[in-house]
């Protein structure tokens, strides 16, 4: 497949006026529905916004149906009533009855859908002349966009845009401790009002873009890759804001490069696999990230049991100095080839030298040798003196603490105990 | 009445039977929404399906569906449990993404496939009486109502046979695993039959009527029941009531017969509710009695 550059390039000079349309359409939808979707995320109700997606259906329909006429905001209006019906719906259920939040939320979903789906069909039926385009209300058509619809949408943007900076702090409590929120005279249940009033006007705007099903995804992934990157509210939302417009933008260009291409499920499709770029990725939380961590941890713990092994080597056997594989593995709980690979990064960082199957422990790896016998039985001093832990049980938690201790905590250590001689088995502490 | 309405109305009745009973283990299990995320996530599997098999044909098609409902499972089970994302986050990120992959594979086959998006939402159970299976010359009936009588005797054989493990690992997991029962293998167990019922199902009445059955008719037979068993009979006996209602229903206002089905079944909840909240219709009032799932975690 070749690369459509005339026809990228026309999409991002706006050569044509109705790329214009669509460009901004998608742009501020996009955008807006990740900044709400972050508090909707944090608050663990991510699908709500597929709840109340698919309940704006049969207020499309009903709207039609009473006013007999397309025209954007009086859809809306209709939209809007039964998505928030059916937030507050699944809420009443699951408050007054036994039957559980995600039960909830599927039973409302395809009732209310099941519902709309009903009337469209009872419209198509009877054969309305101007319903043509009301069932692009399920999968959307963003391409279709016009003047008015934008218009419409850059309207509900900046209100939910206010909305959101005004009541920042009151989200950002509420998000992550309701309780506390109540407790320090935040009016909650007046937050939550109006956040799903929030999150049901854009998703009732934005259905007609991208369609039922794909909507939800607009708030709920930039949310979800946002998070892999930080830890902060602030950065969350900015982060999740570029995700969504970036997505937002590219998916119109790919439909409008190739023909016939819908462009809801193309933002679907970027958004997802920058969902999944972070979660493999992202510094620190990314899948990467953390086998790598992982792995060096290990690296680290195996490197120093070996250098710890060959400092007892020297203590039992001061006649030689170099040891053999089966020495050097007696007491070690490891595999050979474990063994053999750590052996080969000392030996490569210089704290070892190999001469034919004998290894020698260098001057730099006795250092550290010293310094982790040291942790550990200072660790296990502290735990006998400090703690009253009889001496024969101090030495499984000072196996794993040893790897962890910082040369700040050991310092600490060494001043608590005064610079002690011996450890609670006897055994001299090396300086 | 004529035979094609007899016909619509015993599919759907066996659709809801499926999901009935598999619904009352999920909802207890707090995982409803994993089925309505393999009933979206289906869709790439059907298309490339149709694809390579030219044909409309069941097998090939439910198998592509099958393939992609596990692939959906999956994804939603790596994003939780490897990559740390929120639960709720990772179902609706891996349904939106497959369900796009399905509508762009679609538009991209383009003319090639004569393969409605619509069709998968919300089926074609009008046409159901038209596609009939014969033997001999002999009709005996609707290709798809069979098939779902197959579907059937899988579901209540497995639910029979293993009610005992699947009920302990449903309510009490931290026993079922003192007994040495495997609680992985009974999850797996329980989504494979999900899987397969919702693929099955699915041409005949789509997603939302499949998620609705599901969700729907187990939520409201666990309001009219303190047992249960008794849920499961009731939760089918619902499912025929809606497939009938919803019937006239759609013959009424002349629109989907899926869709109307799911209005009832909506309908029948809030009714349950309602005479439950009243508290007149309990069959036995006794809270000690009343199932409290001990599950904590899907």
């Amino acid at each position: 497949m070749n690369l459509p550059f005339k026809e990228l390039l026309e999409f991002f000079t706006f050569s044509e006026p109705n790329v214009q349309v669509v460009f901004w359409g998608v742009l501020v939808l996009s955008s807006v529905s990740a900044l709400v979707g972050c508090f909707t995320y944090l608050r663990k109700r991510s699908l709500i916004g597929d709840v109340i997606a698919h309940s704006v259906l049969p207020g499309i329909a009903l709207a039609f149906l009473l006013s007999r006429e397309k025209d954007p905001f009086q859809l809306l209006i209709g939209a809007g009533i039964t998505g928030w019906l059916s937030v507050y719906l699944v809420d009443f259920i699951t408050h007054h009855s036994k039957i559980k939040n995600d039960t909830a939320i599927a039973l409302i979903l395809s009732v209310f859908f099941g519902a709309g789906v009903l009337l469209l069909t009872h419209i198509q039926h009877t054969g309305l002349a101007s319903q043509s385009g009301l069932d692009s209300f399920i999968f959307g058509k963003a391409a279709a966009m016009r003047p008015q619809e934008v218009k419409l949408f850059l309207i509900i943007g900046i209100i939910v845009t206010i909305a959101t900076i005004v009541f920042l702090r009151g989200f950002y409590v509420m998000a992550f401790d309701e309780d506390f929120a109540i407790a320090i005279g935040f009016p909650v249940p007046w937050l939550r009002v109006i956040l799903s009033i929030i999150t049901v006007l854009i998703v009732a705007s934005g259905v007609q873009a991208v369609g039922v099903v794909l909507m939800s995804a607009l708030l709920i992934t930039p949310a979800a890759a946002a998070r892999f990157w930080t830890n902060k509210l602030k950065f969350l939302i900015w982060i999740a804001v570029c995700f969504g417009a970036v997505s937002g933008v590219l998916g119109a260009a790919i439909s409008y490069s190739y023909n016939g291409m819908p462009t809801g499920p193309w933002i679907v499709i970027v958004l997802s696999l920058l969902a999944f770029f972070s979660a493999l990725f992202a510094p620190q939380k990314g899948i990467y990230a953390r086998w790598s961590h992982n792995r060096f941890n290990s690296r680290k713990i195996l490197c120093e049991n070996i250098l710890k092994r060959f400092f007892h080597l020297e203590q039992h056997h001061p006649e030689k100095r170099d040891y053999s594989l089966v020495e050097i593995l007696s007491k070690l709980n490891l595999k050979e080839a474990e063994l053999k690979s750590g052996l080969r990064l000392l030996v490569r960082n210089d704290k070892l030298t190999r001469t034919g199957m004998n290894w020698t422990l260098e001057e730099v790896g006795r250092t550290e040798a010293r310094e982790i016998v040291r942790k550990h039985r200072l660790w296990e001093l502290y735990l006998s003196k400090y703690l009253n832990i009889k001496e024969d049980h101090v030495h499984d938690d000072a196996e794993g603490i040893e790897h962890v201790i910082t040369p700040e905590i050991l310092k600490e250590l060494e001043v608590l105990l005064k610079h002690p001689e011996t450890d609670p088995h006897n055994r001299e502490i090396p300086y | 009445m004529d035979t094609g309405a007899i016909w619509i109305i015993a599919t759907a009745s066996l659709v809801a039977a499926n999901a009935a009973i598999l619904g009352s283990f999920l909802i207890m299990r707090k995982m409803t929404m994993l089925a309505d995320a393999i009933s979206h996530a289906v869709l790439p599997g059907i298309v490339i399906a149709y694809f390579i098999s030219g044909s409309r044909a069941s097998l090939p098609v439910s198998a592509g569906a099958a393939v992609s409902g596990i692939l959906a499972t999956f994804l939603i089970q790596t994003l939780t449990k490897k990559m740390k994302m929120q639960e709720d986050a990772s179902i609706g990120l891996s349904f939106t993404f497959l369900f796009a992959i399905g509508v762009v594979l679609i538009s991209y086959f383009g003319k090639d496939i004569d393969l409605d998006q619509d069709c998968v939402l919300y089926g074609e159970i009008a046409y159901v009486a038209l596609d009939v299976w014969k033997i001999n010359d002999v009709s005996i009936g609707p290709r798809q109502f069979w098939i779902l009588v197959i579907n059937l005797i899988i579901v209540v054989g497995f639910v029979y046979l293993f009610y005992q493990r699947l009920v302990l690992t449903t309510f009490d997991p931290a026993y079922a695993a003192s007994l040495g029962i495997s609680i992985v293998f009974w999850l797996y167990a329980l989504m494979g039959g999900v899987s397969l019922t919702t693929v099955l199902s699915f041409e005949a009445v789509g997603a939302i009527l499949v998620v609705g059955f599901f969700a729907g008719l187990p939520a409201t037979a666990y309001l009219l029941s303190n047992n249960f068993k008794q849920m499961i009979f009731i939760a089918v006996g619902l499912g025929v009531v809606a497939s009938i209602l919803g019937y006239f229903l759609a013959a009424w206002v002349n629109g989907s017969v899926a869709g109307a089905m799911s209005v009832i079944v909506g309908i029948e909840f809030f009714v349950a509710l309602a005479v439950s909240k009243l508290g007149k219709f309990r069959i036995q009032p006794n809270h000690e009695k009343v199932i409290k799932p001990t599950l904590g975690k899907t």
